[in-house]
Formats: C-alpha cells, structure tokens, sequence
C-alpha cells in the first residue's frame, strides 16, 4: 500500500528526468537507424540485440547507483516516516528500475512496430530481445542497488565498482573464457565452460539470442558448448531460466543489505 | 527527573562505525514537554544520537524506548514523531506539492495540515514549482512544513535555521517557540549557541561519544561560571579536548 505510494510519486518524478527521455530517444534512434540501414531482417535485429547487451546494463546499473547517491538525505526522510524497510525498498526499486524498462521498452519497441517487423516471422524473435532487454533492466538496476548500498559512504568506489564489474561481464569475459581454455587445453573443459557461462547473466543473454537466431558462427565459445551440450531448444530453456534465477539473486541481497544499513 | 515524564530514553546505547566508537554505552532521558538543545564539537555523536532515535541507524548494543515502548525494528512509534533533516535535498523533478502530498499519504492516517504552515512561510507561488529550481532557504522552508504539518508530540529539529536568512529564521523560531508552549518535547541541534539560549530549557552535552551533561540550560551556565551559552560550552569543550 505504502510501496504503491511512494512508486506513484516516484514514477512521477522519474518519467519526467531528462535522463529517462534522453535513454528512450537513443534507443528510438538506434533502432530506426539500425532498421533503415539494415533492412528488416534478422541481421537489423541481432545489431539491436548487440546493443542492448551493451547498453542496457551499463545505464541500468550505474542510473540506480546514482539514484541512490542522489537520494541520500531523501531516503533518509522517508525513513524517518512511519513506514517500513521493506515497503520502501521496494518502492525505491520500483521507481527507478519501471521507468527505465519503460524508456527502453518504447525506445526500441516502438521503431520495430511501425517498420513492420512485429507482423513478420521475425515476431518470436522480436519479443525475445524486447523480454531479455527488461530483464537485463530488472537484473542490473538492482545490481546497482547492490553496489549502491555497500558503498553508499563512497561514491567514487561504488561507480568505479559498477563500471569495472561491466566491462568484465559485458566485456571481457568471452575473452577471459577463451584464456582459460587456451591455458587448460588439456583438459575436458565442457562443464567447466557451462558453469562459467551461467554464472554471467549478460553471457546467458547473449547465448539466448545466438541459440535463437541460430548463428553458430558468432556464438564465441560458451555459446557453442551451450549449444553442442543442450541443443537449440533445451539451451534456449536453460539460458532462459537460469537468467530469471538470476534476477532474485541481486534483488534479495540489495534488500537484504537494505534492512540492515544505517544510514 | 521524574520517571514518568520521561518521553526518551537511551538505555547503554553503544554504536561503533568502523574502529570508531561513535556512542560510547549512552545514558540518556529526555523529559516530556521540554525543549532540549543538543551541544557538542562536531564529529561529537549528535547527529547519530538523532538517528537512532528515528531508526535511521541500529544500535551495535543497548535500547531506546519512546513513551515507554522499547524500539525493535518498530516503525509506526515515528507517527509520533516530526523530523526537519540538516539538508534539504529532494528529488529533482518533484515538485513542493507533490512532495508533501507524498509525505502525506505516507502517513495517511494522520490529520496532516499543511495550508496554514504554507501561508505562515509565504511559499503559495512555489507550490508549482520542481524542487531543483528552489533555493536552499525555500526548500529549509519545505522541510519545516513537513516536519510540522502532522502536530507530532515530538519534534527533532536537524540545524533547522542552516541557510534560512534572518527574517526566515525569525520566523521559524517563533513557530517552534509556539510549538513549544503547545507542550511538545523538541529536539534541537545548532552551532548557533544564541538560538539553544532562546529556545531551549534543557542542554544535553555529548563529547566523543559521551554523555558529559544533561540538565537544566542555566545550570550549566553557572556551573562554568560563565554569563553566556556559548562561553560555557567553549569552555567546557577546552575541557573536554584535554
């Protein structure tokens, strides 16, 4: 009740951010750009999909660990108010994380609708990369939220924190993959690779969309172990699901932290 | 002190950041209907003493109780409670109404008026207005409108004059002075010594964590043999920092 409250005048408050509206219109140029350069076919919508693997998590993480920051003493004031941990957490986390996932929602959905694209074969696919762009938002807002309240004292570690901790999921960990098959060759790798794909969400986002559009070429190779050991449509599954999983993950620890923290 | 008109108390309270002992088994009450004014160097523990008392900030050992009831992951006892923060920083885009509307929903089931506080500050042509484009003064200003709107019995006023300019805070202290004679207990931190002297009948003294005094404003004078507030606690801050 108290939660509806606080995310009504948060949406109110967000939706109107020249952040917000600036993200949604990158994403609105992007899409319409990406489709009038590379037509309408599967090669447009795996370049969005490139993009949003990028560029979702990075401005979902570091747009909720600066919320935080900048709403020190404003949390401090609603604390201060008869009002539980619980139902101001989540308000907090659904002020900043709904308008974001709207602002990418309307972004990208809306030059996909009016190209055409949503009524062709391709409309599977579309929605696929539209769920897994609101997931990764869900995922790494509260991600943020995380590194936001460990480091709340320090704003400085906490976003140099959350951009170090992009660069290596979004970045450099198929490079970091391939060092370690390159330095233990000698061994029966398939598990191991696996494991290490599931433990990154944006890896698991990424396979999820290469099983999908079935390109096994650039797949790198935790996309090809996923595919040669669960095959397209169990790997789809698994990816799929074990990316839900990972949402709770962060959620449950940000509340947990949440409770806890003196402000 | 008389037991029964003890609205707070501090009970060991004991709080540790880091290897730094902020509150060191605290000892503390605080008497129904007066108005005690919180004194002590910076870094001295006030400000963390305000913040246990609104559960912004869990004790490592030791209890509060407020009106007899012992805080434990409570909240609803904060209805009774009116809080004006040091810094008045809001979201960016909010805007003064929507801002108290908010706070005023929170505590929905409260009578919260806010109109005569809006005229008495003269802030009717900025109700419109985002929070962003306001000054410091004027959002002081708003800090003290939800702070006071509900008529809580007891108020925790953070540096409320801090960046109000003189007519401003004038008026402010009149409004706490009148709340005041309205029987509330309040809670006041400032560095202006002047404005403890005028509004406050009490004095609670904290050094580096601990409880050096707390009791009557004149008896602390006179027990430093000083004319002034500001000589007595100079004075007994010397003492302390040796």
């Amino acid at each position: 009740m108290k939660t509806a409250t606080i995310l009504k005048y948060q949406w109110k408050d967000h939706l109107r951010s020249k952040w917000i509206i600036g993200y949604a219109l990158i994403y609105l140029l992007l899409t319409d750009g990406l489709i009038r350069f590379g037509g309408a076919g599967p090669k447009a919508l795996l370049s969005i999909a490139n993009v949003i693997l990028l560029f979702v998590p990075l401005v979902s993480m570091i747009y909720s660990a600066l919320f935080l920051y900048q709403s020190r003493e404003f949390i401090e004031l609603l604390l201060a108010q008869p009002l539980n941990r619980k139902s101001l957490y989540w308000g907090l986390f659904g002020g900043v994380s709904v308008p974001l996932a709207l602002a990418f929602l309307l972004g990208t959905g809306l030059p996909l609708a009016y190209s055409g694209i949503l009524g062709t074969s391709s409309t599977m696919s579309v929605i696929l990369i539209l769920c897994i762009g609101l997931l990764l938002t869900f995922l790494f807002a509260s991600l943020g939220f995380v590194v936001g309240l460990k480091f709340f004292e320090d704003k400085i570690i906490g976003l140099g924190f959350a951009l170090v901790s992009w660069l290596v999921l979004a970045v450099l960990y198929d490079g970091l993959v391939l060092l370690v098959v390159y330095v233990f060759g000698n061994y029966p790798l398939g598990k191991p690779i696996l494991a290490l794909s599931l433990v990154n969400p944006i890896d698991l986002a990424r396979i999820l969309i290469l099983l999908k559009f079935n390109i096994s070429a650039l797949m790198g190779y935790t996309g090809a172990v996923f595919n040669q050991f669960f095959g397209t449509h169990l790997g789809i599954l698994i990816s799929g699901g074990c990316l839900l999983l990972w949402i709770f993950i962060p959620l449950w620890l940000g509340f947990k932290v949440f409770r806890r923290k003196d402000f | 002190m008389e037991k029964m008109n003890t609205v707070i108390q501090l009970k060991e309270l004991t709080k540790q950041f880091g290897s730094q002992l902020v509150l060191n088994s605290m000892n503390l009450e605080i008497i129904k209907g007066h108005t005690t004014g919180i004194v002590g160097p910076n870094g001295s523990g006030k400000t963390t003493m305000i913040k246990h008392l609104l559960g912004l900030v869990k004790p490592d050992s030791g209890s509060i109780h407020i009106d007899g009831k012992k805080l434990n992951g409570h909240w609803d006892y904060r209805q009774d409670i009116g809080y004006m923060p040091q810094i008045a920083q809001y979201p960016e885009n909010m805007k003064v109404n929507e801002l108290i509307g908010l706070i005023k929903e929170i505590r929905s089931n409260q009578d919260g008026d806010e109109t005569p506080l809006i005229k008495y500050f003269g802030l009717e042509p900025e109700l419109g207005k985002r929070l962003q484009n306001l000054s410091g003064g004027t959002r002081q200003k708003v800090g003290a409108v939800l702070a006071l709107m509900f008529n809580a019995s007891i108020l925790i006023l953070d540096e409320p004059t801090a960046g109000l300019d003189p007519q401003a805070s004038h008026k402010l202290k009149q409004l706490i002075q009148h709340e005041k004679e309205k029987g509330k207990t309040i809670l006041l931190t400032t560095h202006i010594m002047s404005e403890i002297e005028e509004l406050a009948d009490n004095i609670i003294f904290i050094v580096e964590g601990n409880l050096r005094y707390n009791g009557p404003m004149k008896e602390f004078i006179e027990n430093q043999q000083e004319q002034r507030l500001e000589g007595a606690v100079a004075k007994m801050m010397e003492r302390g920092a040796k």
